[in-house]
C-alpha cells in the first residue's frame, strides 16, 4: 500500500542517492508538508515585520495574517470567538500558563488538583510545583494494567474539594484514548475546572470545546504538522478574562506608568513580547492541509495502520506491547514495546541504522513507567503518511535485534 | 560508521556477562551514577587499601553500552591505584569525545577501545561514559575520605 501524501512532505520523499526515511516518532514531532514550509519562507521572502505597531504594508499584512491563523484555530477547534485562542511556544508553555496564573489566582491551602498517573511531565510538573506552593494536594488517577481509566477510581478521587482535572486526550506513552466527556462532566458536578492537553489527539481526531464543554485545551503546532515553536491555549473567556497575565512586557499593555499599568483585552493580555507570526503562518498553513485530507480519511489510514502494526508485532518473538493490544476504539496509533532482554536503546541504535527512527526511553512519563514497573520502552508512533511498507521494514529490522546482540533469535 | 562495530563481540560478552554485575561485601566506597535522560542507572562499589583498588563491583539497569561499559571498566580498574584509574578515565573520556586518538595513548585502554566508535553516535556518548563518570566521582569522594 503505496501512500500519496508521502509526496507532499519533503523529508519523505524517495529521491536518488537519499537513504529512505522511514519516520516513525510522530508522536514526539510529525514532518511538515511542502505548504507549510513554502508558507514559512513566503514570510520571510516577502512580508516580515513587527506586527501590531507597524504603520505600513507590510506589518499590516504580518498583523492580519498572525490574526488569521487566530481565527482559524479558533474554527478549527470550535471555539466561541478568536479572543479566546492564544499563542505560546507548545503545549509545556500553554500549561505552565494556566498553572501559574489560573493556579496561583484561584488555589487554596488543601484544595486538590487531580491527574492521571500517565500524565507527561509537561502536565505533571506545573500542577506537582503549584501544589507544592499552595500546600494543595496533588492526587492521581491510577490505571489498569491495560492504560485505561478505571470508572471507580475516578468516582473516589473526584471530590468536592478538587479544584483542577488535568489529563490527556491521548497517552503519548500507550497511545490509550481517555474518555473525556465523561471525566469532564463529573469535574464539573464537583466544581473543578478541566485542562485538557490535546497534543497527541488534534494530529489525528477532532477537538471541539463547546462540545466537550472543556474549560481549557491546550496542543503544539509541530505534532500537527506546523512548526515548533508556536502553541496553542484555548480557555473560555470568563476564565481567560478573570485571569492575571503570566507574561508581562511589550504587546500585552494597554497603558503603562511609573508604578501602575493596565493590560490588553483578550487574547493580547496573554502574548506579552513580538509574537511567532512565521511559527502562526505555519500553523495556519498545517490546519489547512489537515482540513484538505479530512479526519475522516485521516483515521480511516490510522486504524488500518494501527490494526496492522499491532498483528504484524505480535509476530515478532519476544516482544511484549504495552497497553491494548488490539486496535479498539480506544487507542491511537502510538504503541510502546519492548524486546526481552534488549534495552529499549539499544533497539533504537540498531533500527536507527537501517533508517528507521522511534522513539525510546521513558517518554517524558517517570511516574506512569514506575507505576508500569518499567524502565523505558521503544516506541512506535504512526501518522496518515506511514505506509505498511513502512511497518514491514520495521518488523524486519526488529527480526535481526536479538540476533545482533548475541541473543539468538 | 557500522553499527555493528559498536555492537562488537566483546561489547556484547561484557553486556551479556555478569562476572562484575554484583555487590561487593567488603566495599569502602559506592556511588551511584543515573543517567537522567534515558534512566540508566550504576551504582559502582570499590575496595580500595592503600590508594590502590584491590577490588570492584557494579550493580545497576541499562542498555548495552553502559552496562558493558562499566563492566569493562571494571575489568581494568582493579589492581590499579586510585591516580591510575584516574587517568584510565581521562583517556577513556578522552577517546569517546574524539579529542584522543592516539592509538598508543589508547592501547591503555585495553578491551574499552573497543567503544571507540561511540565519538560518532552522540546520542550514545552518555551511555557509555556512565561507569566512568561514577569512577571519577568515587575518586573525587576518596579525597575527602
Amino acid at each position: 500500500m503505496s501512500n500519496r501524501y508521502k509526496e507532499d512532505f519533503p523529508i519523505l520523499r524517495q529521491e536518488p542517492g537519499r537513504k529512505p526515511l522511514i519516520y516513525l516518532d510522530n508522536a514526539a514531532t510529525t514532518q511538515k508538508p511542502e505548504t507549510v514550509i513554502r508558507a514559512m519562507e513566503d514570510y520571510y521572502r516577502e512580508y516580515n515585520a513587527n506586527p501590531y505597531r507597524g504603520l505600513y504594508e507590510i506589518s499590516v499584512k504580518a498583523t492580519d495574517r498572525y490574526e488569521e491563523a487566530r481565527s482559524v484555530t479558533a474554527g478549527f477547534i470550535n471555539a466561541k470567538e478568536p479572543a479566546e485562542i492564544i499563542f505560546t511556544r507548545n503545549t509545556t508553555e500553554s500549561l505552565n500558563l494556566i498553572a501559574y496564573s489560573y493556579g496561583r489566582s484561584g488555589l487554596e491551602e488543601g484544595d486538590e488538583i487531580l491527574i492521571p498517573i500517565s500524565e507527561h511531565h509537561s502536565n505533571l510538573l506545573p500542577w506537582q510545583q503549584l501544589a507544592r506552593e499552595k500546600k494543595a494536594v496533588l492526587k492521581y488517577i491510577y490505571l489498569d494494567e491495560k492504560g485505561s481509566l478505571r470508572e471507580e477510581e475516578l468516582e473516589e478521587k473526584i471530590t468536592n474539594k478538587t479544584r483542577i482535572v488535568a489529563l490527556a486526550y491521548v497517552s503519548n506513552v500507550l497511545g490509550t484514548i481517555y474518555p473525556v466527556k465523561n471525566i469532564i462532566d463529573k469535574a464539573h458536578s464537583a466544581g473543578a475546572v478541566v485542562v485538557l492537553d490535546c497534543a497527541q489527539s488534534i494530529p489525528h481526531f477532532p477537538l471541539d470545546v463547546q462540545e466537550l464543554d472543556t474549560d481549557f485545551a491546550v496542543f503544539s503546532g509541530h505534532k500537527m504538522l506546523g512548526p515548533m515553536g508556536i502553541g496553542v491555549l484555548y480557555g473560555k473567556k470568563e476564565l481567560l478574562l478573570r485571569m492575571p497575565p503570566f507574561l508581562t512586557g511589550g504587546e500585552m499593555i494597554d497603558y503603562v506608568a511609573e508604578q501602575e499599568a493596565t493590560f490588553a483585552p483578550l487574547p493580547q493580555k496573554f502574548e506579552a513580547g513580538t509574537p511567532n507570526v512565521e511559527g502562526a503562518v505555519g500553523l495556519l498553513e498545517a490546519i489547512n492541509y489537515i482540513r484538505q485530507v479530512g479526519y475522516a480519511q485521516i483515521g480511516a489510514v490510522e486504524d488500518a495502520l494501527t490494526a496492522y502494526a499491532l498483528d504484524r508485532l505480535k509476530q515478532v518473538p519476544y516482544l511484549t506491547v504495552y497497553g491494548e493490544d488490539s486496535r479498539t476504539k480506544n487507542r491511537c496509533g502510538v504503541i510502546s514495546f519492548n524486546l526481552e532482554g534488549v534495552h529499549p536503546h539499544d533497539t533504537a541504535s540498531l533500527l536507527d541504522a537501517d533508517g528507521i527512527c522511534i522513539r525510546a526511553g521513558h517518554h517524558c512519563a517517570q511516574p506512569l513507567m514506575k507505576y508500569l514497573g518499567l524502565a523505558a520502552t521503544c516506541r512506535v508512533s504512526l501518522y496518515f503518511y506511514n505506509t505498511k511498507e513502512d511497518i514491514d521494514a520495521l518488523i524486519a529490522s526488529l527480526m535481526k535485534v536479538r540476533r545482533w546482540l548475541g541473543l539468538g533469535n | 560508521m557500522g553499527i555493528e562495530n559498536i555492537y562488537s563481540e566483546i561489547l556484547m560478552e561484557h553486556a551479556n556477562s555478569s562476572h562484575n554485575k554484583h555487590h561487593l561485601a567488603h566495599a569502602t566506597h559506592t556511588h551511584r551514577g543515573i543517567n537522567p535522560s534515558c534512566g540508566d542507572e550504576i551504582e559502582l562499589e570499590v575496595f580500595i587499601k592503600d590508594g590502590r583498588i584491590e577490588d570492584a563491583s557494579f550493580t545497576g539497569s541499562g542498555c548495552a553500552i553502559s552496562q558493558a561499559s562499566a563492566s569493562i571498566m571494571v575489568d581494568l580498574i582493579k589492581g590499579k591505584t586510585v591516580e591510575e584509574a584516574k587517568k584510565l578515565a581521562d583517556i577513556f573520556t578522552g577517546m569517546i569525545k574524539n579529542n584522543i586518538t592516539d592509538e598508543e595513548e589508547l592501547e591503555q585502554l585495553e578491551d574499552a577501545v573497543a567503544l571507540k566508535d561511540i565519538s560518532h553516535m552522540p546520542a550514545r556518548v552518555k551511555c557509555a561514559v556512565l561507569g566512568w563518570h561514577t569512577l571519577e566521582e568515587v575518586a573525587k569522594n576518596k579525597k575527602t575520605c
